[in-house]
């Protein structure tokens, strides 16, 4: 479970980065899941660029409009402890809470997280539902890709050789009210069913995640998530509601129980979106 | 941890008090010393090309063309070197297999030893054995108990006519009248997954030979040195076991895991003996989740026959074992079915018993002991169908395991399975736990929560003499521990003794004895062990044997050097040396006292002073063989509180209370220490931990992330209740305790998920227990 022999640069700057990124090479940020399947020799990147210490992406913003910019190497332990400002910021503080454990999120960043693309980690789920928008540089250029198109399926994403992940954009979410809600049976562990909820006036979403396809957005009638409750929510209009929305994604065995469990874990997001 | 003691030991004595452990000083500053801290001039490193295949014919291995000389070692490089390891049991229905040191020709299981590479460092022995190429003729692979004994399935090992490494059955009384006597008969098919220690520490051992002194020294993590020592010697040719030094340093936990004999050490061994540079080895976790031994692995189907009074009347059980592709050695994989089918009877009396114990050859990784051996399983079985009968008959749960438990006067009381009791008051500890775990109510909870409360009652047969490890064929009989006790010419105290250490708290335990017979404070007294050559022979730590073993060979050698010092100081007291008492630190005679140090300078420095018939030095050894060899049995109830989440199948365990008697506490603080521990893998084992293996025989469970062991946030404050009925058969009337913590919880925790979901029709059938299968069974 040793790595294999690397070459390891760690630049001093976003544009050395950037250079060294042109050639072959994998960008090394938390390496909390890269450093693993580096052990396992699943992973057998020849040059790791470590992004980990530029601090042009250990930032994060608000802009006038509203929109909350992060630098992809602030950890989930700095966004636990406040880092963002802005309305999102106690939101995305409780998320990055939940993520495994706090030694992983000492070390793993947003970026990270993001650029690995599990289908059952936090951040990809939670940017899904707040549209976020990802800056892609390369040495001369940057593209800037919805996290939707960026994310394609099971570890697997739009980013491109040559390119890194710098920058996440969060536009503002007016009036919006959040809730979270994750399954697993061990604390820390990838969870077995993810969601992350929106109600905004008038209209109520909710992404699920752990699914064998990138985190799916639903939208909901808000009125079912803002009236009372069954205490067994299998019974419940919202969840049949939920159930017929994942269905028609078709994104599950919908008589499996890990849909089940996506439907559950959406209803109990949506549900605590709408607490008081 | 809430502790409780019922004891009404009030002396001034260091035994039954809660010190902080002498070794946590240590540990907690980080200068524990183990395998892997060893640091040596010159050493190299090991890593193992292991089998990816769960069966195949192995043929050649393609080593490429640049590898070092000398640096790739397979099984036709320790020809004539090594032997294969074959554990025996002294049983006639028993088979053995020889385990091959290194595989040749077949391998059998995902993670066995095809090849050993030598490096500078670990990393490069990997990059080297990743490059080798083995040659592998896939075979089908048995990846199931009740697959390998389908006639269809061909024998694994040569030889064979089947798979069956042991099974055997007998009936006790007169079955077929009580079952016709009975009024009820309720029969439940259960599963018990297959599970491993999984200590913190993996396996790890290193080995240097002296070519000067023809010693061969191997620091391994081990919880046996001395019988490792004399296996080696077996294993290996060209060296006496004279000439073998083992070391056991600081062990990151073992449970079992580590009291095999395995593999590797052998070949570390060998390859040393023809280098000239030390070897290491140390093993990385996924290692350690396909080649350390696993565990447990029960298929069962249990019937109860009951009269609709209560009264239980006979038990019928079948134990079905996947006992993985060897035999291990010393246990055997028949260890666990065997346990179970004696050990199933627990506290209660019943007039009629029939079993069956079947153990099976797989090509999964080996199964070895571990905390429990065969008693969860067998208490998950028997507990299940205690509850499922009680349910049948319409009576509260514990009044009917009340209505057939030994009562305390009938001590020592003979088990239908043939078992002797010592001691104990069964009755009592249910109803302390039944009324602590009831107290609050089932209370009110959410629509979509179901709460349940559950029981597990058990007997721990610990500390086992000649004649019960006799009767069970081992051919080792673990019948004595030894102890050496010295005191310096400065009055200190030096323990060593034959067990090994290795997270039980065993030096402070230990010195707690020493120093109420020679009148120290235990923090006078330093114990040492694990290590062949400054230790005398001892069976090492398993089977919840060595407070009492080690405790009386330190206890016996520990008097008879108080009589002497005795002896010493009356000389110079001018008084009787039975006036002379021993506290404080010196010996205190009716005119005068003489301080400990002084009594130990006479013995060694200062002869004028000594009696000329007391023999100088202050050095005994003593060895321990228990008067009554059958064993000393604690006693537990553990009783589980929990909350099934109707929606999701989630079991959150709301309350655990563990009422316990290991007769007499020596330290509190560790016992509730073993107990929590304990009680936390039986929680692993009861809701997430399992290996799983696809029907080619791949494990598809080889990391922390998706063997799921607890960590905190699983747990809860376990509320413990000690007991002390004390053992006439030992000592100090202590009795082992080391794995009752682990033996409870499945039990406790199936039936509170069971009594939480009978309103449902649903019972557990299978630990650990899954949400999706609650799910699927809740299913409207």
């Amino acid at each position: 479970m040793k790595f294999p022999a690397f070459d390891y640069a760690r630049p001093a700057g976003l544009d050395a980065a950037l250079d060294l990124l042109a050639g072959e090479a994998a960008v090394l940020s938390g390496g909390q899941s890269l450093s693993p399947m580096m052990g396992f020799r699943v992973a057998r990147p020849e040059k790791l660029v470590d992004i980990s210490r530029l601090s042009a992406l250990r930032g994060a913003a608000l802009e006038p409009d509203g929109t909350l910019v992060i630098g992809a190497a602030v950890t989930h332990a700095m966004i636990e402890d406040g880092a963002l400002p802005g309305p999102l910021g106690g939101f995305l503080a409780r998320v990055a809470g939940g993520i495994a454990y706090r030694a992983i999120r000492n070390r793993g960043t947003i970026g990270g997280s993001l650029c690995q693309a599990d289908p059952a980690a936090d951040w990809p789920c939670v940017m899904s539902l707040l549209d976020a928008v990802l800056v892609l540089r390369r040495a001369g250029g940057e593209r800037q890709v919805p996290v939707r198109a960026f994310l394609l399926g099971h570890l697997m994403t739009a980013i491109e050789p040559g390119e890194l992940l710098t920058v996440i954009r969060i536009p503002p979410q007016p009036g919006a009210r959040f809730g979270m809600a994750k399954s697993t049976r061990k604390l820390g562990e990838f969870a077995e069913g993810i969601a992350a909820a929106c109600l905004t006036p008038g209209a109520a979403r909710v992404t699920l995640g752990a699914l064998e396809v990138p985190p799916a957005t639903l939208a909901v009638d808000p009125a079912l998530v803002t009236g009372p409750q069954p205490a067994r929510l299998t019974s419940s209009p919202l969840y049949a509601a939920v159930d017929a929305a994942l269905k028609a994604a078709d994104a599950t065995d919908p008589a499996g129980y890990r849909h089940h469990l996506a439907v559950l874990t959406g209803c109990r997001a949506l549900i605590e979106a709408a607490q008081p | 941890m809430d502790s409780h003691h019922d004891s009404n030991l009030s002396n001034s004595s260091q035994v039954g008090q809660p010190f902080t452990r002498l070794e946590d000083r240590r540990h907690l500053a980080g200068q524990g010393g183990f395998v892997a801290d060893l640091r040596l001039p010159g050493i190299r490193d090991v890593a193992f090309l292991r089998s990816s295949m769960a069966h195949a014919r192995l043929g050649p291995i393609a080593v490429p063309a640049d590898a070092p000389a000398g640096a790739v070692w397979t099984a036709e490089a320790f020809h004539g070197l090594v032997k294969p390891i074959r554990a025996v049991l002294d049983r006639p229905a028993y088979r053995p297999s020889d385990q091959p040191v290194m595989a040749e020709g077949t391998v059998r299981h995902v993670g066995e030893i095809v090849a050993a590479v030598l490096a500078d460092n670990r990393a490069l022995a990997e990059d080297l054995a990743e490059r080798l190429e083995p040659a592998y003729d896939p075979l089908p692979a048995i990846t199931d108990p009740e697959q390998a004994l389908l006639p269809e399935s061909a024998p694994l090992h040569p030889g064979w006519a089947d798979n069956v490494y042991m099974t055997m059955g007998r009936t006790t009384g007169d079955f077929d009248a009580m079952v016709a006597r009975a009024d009820v008969h309720v029969t439940r098919h259960l599963r018990m997954e297959r599970v491993a220690a999984m200590p913190l520490e993996t396996r790890g051992c290193v080995a240097r030979f002296d070519r000067g002194s023809g010693v061969l020294t191997l620091w391994i993590a081990t919880q046996r040195p001395h019988l490792i020592r004399t296996m080696l010697a077996e294993q290996l040719t060209g060296i006496e076991e004279r000439d073998i030094r083992v070391i056991a340093p600081d062990v990151g936990g073992g449970f079992g895991g580590k009291s095999n004999l395995y593999p590797e050490e052998i070949l570390l061994a060998a390859m040393a003996m023809r280098l000239p540079h030390p070897v290491r080895w140390i093993e990385d976790r996924w290692e350690h989740m396909v080649s350390a031994s696993h565990s447990r692995q029960h298929v069962q189907t249990i019937t109860a026959h009951a009269t609709k009074e209560g009264e239980l009347l006979a038990v019928d059980v079948r134990f079905l074992v996947d006992g993985g592709a060897y035999a291990m050695r010393t246990s055997t994989p028949a260890v666990e079915a065997n346990m179970a089918s004696s050990v199933l009877p627990g506290p209660y009396k019943f007039q009629a018993y029939r079993f069956e114990a079947t153990t099976v050859a797989t090509n999964k990784t080996p199964v070895g002991p571990f905390r429990g051996v065969g008693r969860p399983a067998a208490v998950f079985a028997m507990e299940r169908i205690m509850e499922e009968t009680a349910a049948a008959i319409g009576m509260d749960p514990v009044e009917f395991r009340l209505r057939n438990m030994i009562q305390p006067e009938e001590h020592p009381f003979t088990t239908i399975s043939g078992l002797v009791y010592d001691s104990g008051d069964y009755p009592s500890l249910l109803t302390k736990a039944a009324q602590s775990i009831r107290a609050p109510g089932k209370g009110d909870a959410p629509a979509n929560i179901a709460i349940g409360i559950g029981f597990g009652c058990y007997t721990e047969q610990t500390a086992h003499g000649a004649q019960e490890w006799h009767r069970r064929g081992s051919p080792f009989v673990y019948g004595f521990e030894a102890a050496r006790v010295r005191i310096d010419p400065s009055g200190g105290v030096l323990v060593s003794t034959g067990i090994q250490s290795h997270g039980q708290g065993l030096e402070t335990s230990l010195a707690q004895i020493a120093g109420d017979v020679l009148g120290v404070s235990y923090d006078r007294v330093r114990v040492v062990h694990g290590d062949t050559e400054l230790c005398p022979y001892g069976m090492g730590t398993v089977a919840s044997r060595s407070l009492v073993m080690a405790g009386g060979a330190v206890e016996g050698a520990c008097q008879r050097l108080a009589a002497k010092i005795r002896r010493i100081a009356a000389h110079n007291l001018d008084c009787a040396a039975d006036d002379v008492l021993l506290a404080g630190g010196e010996a205190q005679g009716p005119g005068g006292s003489i301080p400990l140090d002084a009594v130990a300078r006479i013995a060694y420095l200062e002869l004028q002073k000594l009696p000329l018939d007391v023999e100088p030095a202050l050095d005994i050894l003593y060895c321990y063989r228990p008067p009554v060899e059958t064993g000393a049995y604690s006693s537990g109830v553990h009783a589980a509180k929990v909350a099934v989440d109707l929606d999701s199948g989630h079991v959150k365990i709301l309350d655990f209370v563990v009422a316990e008697d290991c007769g007499r506490v020596i330290n509190p603080l560790i016992v509730d220490g073993q107990i929590a521990g304990g009680v936390a893998q039986g929680i692993g084992q009861a809701l997430l931990e399992e290996f799983q293996y696809d029907d080619q025989g791949q494990p598809t469970k080889v990391t922390l992330a998706d063997y799921l062991v607890p960590g905190a946030p699983e747990l809860v404050n376990v509320r413990i209740i000690h007991q002390e009925t004390l053992s006439p058969f030992t000592v100090h009337g202590a009795k082992g305790l080391g794995e009752g913590g682990a033996i409870g919880p499945p039990a406790a925790v199936a039936n509170a998920v069971s009594d939480a979901l009978r309103q449902f029709g649903v019972d557990v059938r299978r630990v650990p227990i899954r949400p999706e299968d609650l799910w699927e069974a809740l299913r409207p």
